[in-house]
């Protein structure tokens, strides 16, 4: 059973996360123009490597976020969300 | 069974990148159809490697957009002869293929699919539980109390066929018009000049050396957000595993094509008696095609709620291919921003059953610099105009 460590509940089964993609800041929408705001919303970053994603732990509802490795899986490191962290 | 290439030729009219059914397919047209033969097909492994070899073979026409619905009964009728066509037997198999409903919601969607599909003539109707139990002896109609089938969309042209020798078909058959299949070479960058209309290919490196070309199709699945950050493109495509597995072989029970979209199951019985699963996507992003215990244990679980009888059937393996998901569950094809650089991607789950005609629609837009009007409604720039192709409603199992 592949672990993952919630940082307020600990290490616990990655059945009990659920995955909320990529962190990514949004545009002002008032100012962003239609080309940016459709790159918002649909494309992604879909090349592997080390990204920044929004997890929740569902069974206490706490959002974080996991630094992750999408070619091995590696979990490298989680923590809670700051903006000035980014 | 394909000619063995020692090097590479300095310049082609067309580098197909990724030797699967769908590359291979465009070749086969192109050298067949449109009398363009100079043509490489870079495969990075081998030939059928990667998601051609690696899906559960099922063939349908039942989907929900127009769009969709024609461009896939097209590539059913080609399915038909294409046995024929390459003088190699694909053990295309005609089944019927039910999707059971356990909601009512779900049975909304089967009469909205069956009625899109009937009004485009295609063989689709939705049936009650009785019907299901008498076509399905051998399921439990009420998945053991807790998610009874209240019942399903049934589409008689549903078939399986050998995926191996699709691929083999298409590049024995492009190999015999001079088409070069050349293994083991993967593109290792993709070289752009600008010119006042934009930027346009020029040129493949691969690690087998440097090619002069004006046209690049990219049919590479799972690489393709690789390939599109070589030529500066950003798309809406992501990457998640998709899992399967087969049981041991056992004596045949199983005609017809099972699916669960509540359940995320799909189920048909192979020629040689080995039961071919499979279930939802894996749940998050992840560019690796290990397999995974829950898998297997949530799968079996599933089935044993539709067939309890399977208890003591063992797993005999499993596997799983990269897929190139898009938000609308449709595909990008055809041309891109980069003049001379065309897309065959965002298969996701989906893309066996439309080998065929990716091909033939792929090698008209390549030949002829023109969109098939077929695809029109598959564009890469459909996201950035806000039209997308909403094919989720008829994607095998929830997502």
């Amino acid at each position: 059973m592949k672990i993952m460590t919630c940082p307020i509940n600990g290490p616990r089964a990655i059945s009990e996360f659920a995955y909320g993609g990529e962190l990514r800041p949004m545009p002002d929408p008032a100012a962003a123009t239609d080309a940016d705001w459709a790159d918002y919303v649909f494309n992604r970053s879909g090349v592997a490597g080390v990204k920044q994603e929004w997890w929740c732990h569902t069974p206490s509802g706490v959002w974080f976020v996991a630094e992750r490795d999408t070619r091995t899986d590696a979990i490298l490191r989680t923590f809670l969300y700051q903006p000035s962290r980014g | 069974m394909f000619t063995r290439h020692e090097r590479l030729k300095s310049t082609y009219d067309v580098v197909i990148i990724g030797g699967g059914g769908h590359g291979l397919a465009a070749a086969y047209y192109l050298a067949r159809d449109h009398g363009v033969r100079n043509i490489a097909v870079l495969e990075q492994g081998y030939i059928g490697g990667g998601n051609t070899g690696r899906n559960t073979t099922i063939i349908r026409s039942n989907y929900l957009t127009p769009e969709g619905v024609q461009f896939y009964d097209e590539s059913l009728r080609l399915w038909q002869d294409l046995s024929a066509d390459f003088d190699l037997n694909l053990f295309y198999s005609t089944r019927g293929h039910y999707t059971l409903a356990h909601t009512d919601a779900a049975m909304r969607t089967m009469r909205w699919r069956a009625e899109v599909n009937k009004h485009y003539g295609i063989a689709s109707e939705a049936i009650d539980c009785q019907q299901v139990q008498k076509a399905i002896p051998m399921l439990d109609i009420t998945c053991g109390g807790h998610a009874p089938v209240l019942g399903a969309l049934y589409h008689a042209p549903g078939a399986i066929a050998r995926h191996d020798a699709v691929a083999w078909g298409y590049g024995r058959g492009a190999d015999r018009r001079g088409v070069e299949i050349h293994q083991n070479t993967e593109a290792l960058a993709l070289e752009l000049e600008e010119r006042d209309s934009g930027p346009a290919i020029c040129g493949v490196v691969t690690n087998r050396g440097r090619i002069a070309t004006r046209k690049v199709l990219c049919a590479v699945a799972g690489y393709t957000p690789r390939l599109l950050a070589m030529v500066n493109l950003r798309s809406p495509i992501y990457i998640h595993p998709l899992q399967a597995m087969v049981s041991e072989p056992v004596k045949s029970w199983l005609d017809p094509i099972i699916v669960s979209g509540s359940l995320h199951v799909y189920i048909s019985q192979s020629a040689r008696g080995e039961l071919v699963m499979g279930a939802s996507l894996d749940p998050y992003e992840l560019h690796s095609t290990r397999s995974t215990l829950d898998f297997a244990e949530s799968l079996s679980a599933h089935m044993l709620e539709l067939f309890p009888f399977l208890s003591d059937v063992k797993v005999m393996r499993q596997w799983a291919g990269m897929a190139d998901m898009t938000p609308d569950f449709a595909p990008i094809m055809g041309k891109t921003p980069v003049r001379g650089f065309y897309l065959d991607a965002g298969w996701g789950t989906w893309g066996f059953k439309a080998t065929p005609v990716c091909g033939k629609t792929m090698s008209y837009t390549v030949a002829n610099d023109a969109v098939h009007p077929m695809i029109q409604g598959f564009g890469f720039e459909r996201f950035a105009n806000f039209a997308l192709t909403g094919e989720k409603g008829a994607a095998s199992v929830g997502h």
